[in-house]
């Protein structure tokens, strides 16, 4: 099971702007669930907040109100039931990949040939088993957000949260990941929500899309796209593909949002 | 899986953008710069007065004097002891020292300023009060040359927890380490290279701190030789100490930048040093 739930989930910071502190409302009770299995984008305009819900869902910072539950229990700072993959790799440089992976299993306990044989078998889930004595500064960026989905996946997280996670790659390294991704998404069932801005990538990857404006839920968007998702190239090509498509992009250019 | 031409270095065998060559190599620009330096020298050297300067050849055979005679052997000797136990208290004072400054905001509130005032402070004007603190011995000797060393060491280090990226605190964070993993394992050896920096910087401080030492306190090791060949006007004996630590401090240096590359081979590869 990986059901993760954020319900009503509030966050306000004090900020200290030309001497007067002001309250900025990133999130405003936001509330909504990912089911078990499910893949789910968190897609809005720049400052919406939903970096900001997504580290509250890691346990990375506190929400101000409202709670994150998985599996019905709330949670309190990160665990081993959630991982995260950072929009840069963020690996340890002076780590090589295999340490890299392993850092993770180390601090949940692991040890010698068991240590060693779950990393590899996650570095080889995503293709790098020829690179594992590299260091982070001699791959390159597709291959070290690779060991950086490979590192989160190695925990066995029941839920795995992306934060923009191909975004800082070239439009091509984008695609076969995305592809990579949705492979390993058939093959290990993850629970999986993402960030992103990319309105194509949320309607690829996606069974729903969660649209934020200002903080709060403006809409919650179904992808009818059947899975398995094999060519993406003719989905790209499909009336689904573009009716969905412009559907969210309707309530990303929508005037007030409407509350739930 | 899709296999993607991956863009490292290590694996570009198609030749099509060599790394650029360079077509004189590094040391031997360094070494045909030294060279002309001692010709140019050699050449207009010798139309000094004797007492107030001298010129590469004198300055060879006084060394060879010092070297046979066994003086420039046992000064080196007198100097290097109180310079090594400086030095290494130094560092191993200096950065925990640091990392703790750097770590927590109470320690950093409280040591922060004195660290960066003891970094500024003139030290010579302090020896009298060294003296009489330690004496005139190999103990104030040390206790200088600590002092001229610790401050950037302690600073360079106190920097360097401060730089280490939010973003490897919040790796640590998410494996769910606790802050003592994150400080052993992350912050530390994000650290390093700052570290480095910082021992490195300090080795021309630590040589200043033993000449200093050895003018103001008992008269000694390769400062003796500097003073006592000054106040007969042998300026040529007066160069020999003065060469031969510049010699060790380069040295040092180099070994030192060895030792970086050896523990922190990241470094220059992320600063795109070559």
């Amino acid at each position: 099971m990986g059901e993760v739930s954020l319900i009503d989930v509030s966050k306000r910071f004090a900020l200290r702007i030309d001497g007067n502190v002001q309250t900025v409302r990133a999130l405003e009770r936001l509330s909504f669930t990912v089911a078990d299995g499910e893949v789910v984008a968190l897609i809005g305009p720049s400052g919406c907040g939903k970096t900001t819900a997504l580290r509250i869902a890691m346990g990375l910072e506190t929400a101000t109100g409202g709670a994150v539950t998985v599996d019905g229990v709330a949670i309190k700072g990160c665990g081993y039931d959630r991982g995260i993959v950072f929009q840069h790799a963020e690996l340890l440089p002076w780590l090589n990949a295999l340490r890299n992976v392993e850092f993770g299993l180390e601090m949940k306990g692991m040890r010698g040939a068991e240590l060693h044989d779950t990393a590899m078998k996650y570095l080889t889930l995503v293709g790098l088993q020829d690179s594992v004595k590299r260091r982070p500064y001699q791959l390159s960026g597709g291959m070290q957000q690779r060991v950086g989905i490979a590192r989160a996946l190695a925990i066995d997280p029941k839920v795995l949260l992306m934060d923009e996670p191909f975004g800082a790659l070239d439009a091509q390294t984008r695609e076969a990941l995305q592809t990579e991704l949705l492979e390993i998404h058939a093959r290990t069932k993850k629970t999986i929500l993402f960030v992103t801005h990319d309105l194509d990538e949320a309607v690829l990857l996606a069974d729903r899309v969660v649209v934020m404006q200002h903080g709060r839920l403006q809409e919650i968007v179904d992808v009818p796209l059947p899975r398995p998702r094999d060519d993406l190239a003719k989905i790209r090509g499909s009336e689904e593909f573009s009716q969905t498509r412009y559907h969210i992009w309707r309530a990303l250019h929508a005037g007030a949002p409407t509350l739930h | 899986m899709v296999d993607l031409a991956d863009r490292s270095p290590a694996a570009n065998d198609t030749g099509d953008v060599a790394p650029a060559r360079r077509s004189v190599p590094r040391w031997a620009v360094t070494t045909a710069s030294i060279i002309v330096i001692i010709i140019l020298w050699e050449i207009f050297g010798r139309d000094i007065n004797p007492i107030f300067g001298s010129y590469p050849s004198a300055i060879f055979e006084a060394f060879l004097t010092l070297l046979y005679n066994g003086k420039l052997g046992a000064a080196l000797l007198q100097s290097v002891q109180p310079f090594v136990v400086g030095y290494c208290a130094a560092i191993v004072i200096g950065v925990p020292l640091g990392l703790v400054i750097g770590r927590f905001w109470v320690a950093e509130a409280a040591l922060g300023i004195l660290v960066t005032g003891g970094y500024a402070m003139p030290l010579v004007a302090l020896v009298p009060l060294l003296v009489l603190w330690f004496g005139l011995g190999f103990a104030v000797k040390a206790a200088v040359i600590f002092l001229m060393s610790v401050f950037p060491i302690c600073i360079n280090t106190w920097l360097g927890v401060k730089s280490v990226p939010k973003t490897l605190i919040d790796v640590g964070k998410s494996l769910v380490a606790p802050d003592s993993v994150i400080l052993r394992r992350i912050v530390l050896p994000a650290t390093l290279p700052y570290i480095m920096a910082g021992i490195k910087l300090a080795v021309g401080r630590a040589v200043v701190g033993m000449v200093i030492a050895e003018f103001f306190t008992s008269i000694s090791g390769l400062g003796a030789i500097i003073i006592n060949s000054a106040n007969n006007f042998d300026t040529a004996t007066m160069f020999v100490p003065i060469i031969v630590l510049m010699v060790l401090a380069v040295g040092l240096n180099a070994l030192l930048g060895w030792f970086e590359r050896v523990v922190a081979p990241w470094q220059d590869e992320i600063a795109g040093r070559n």
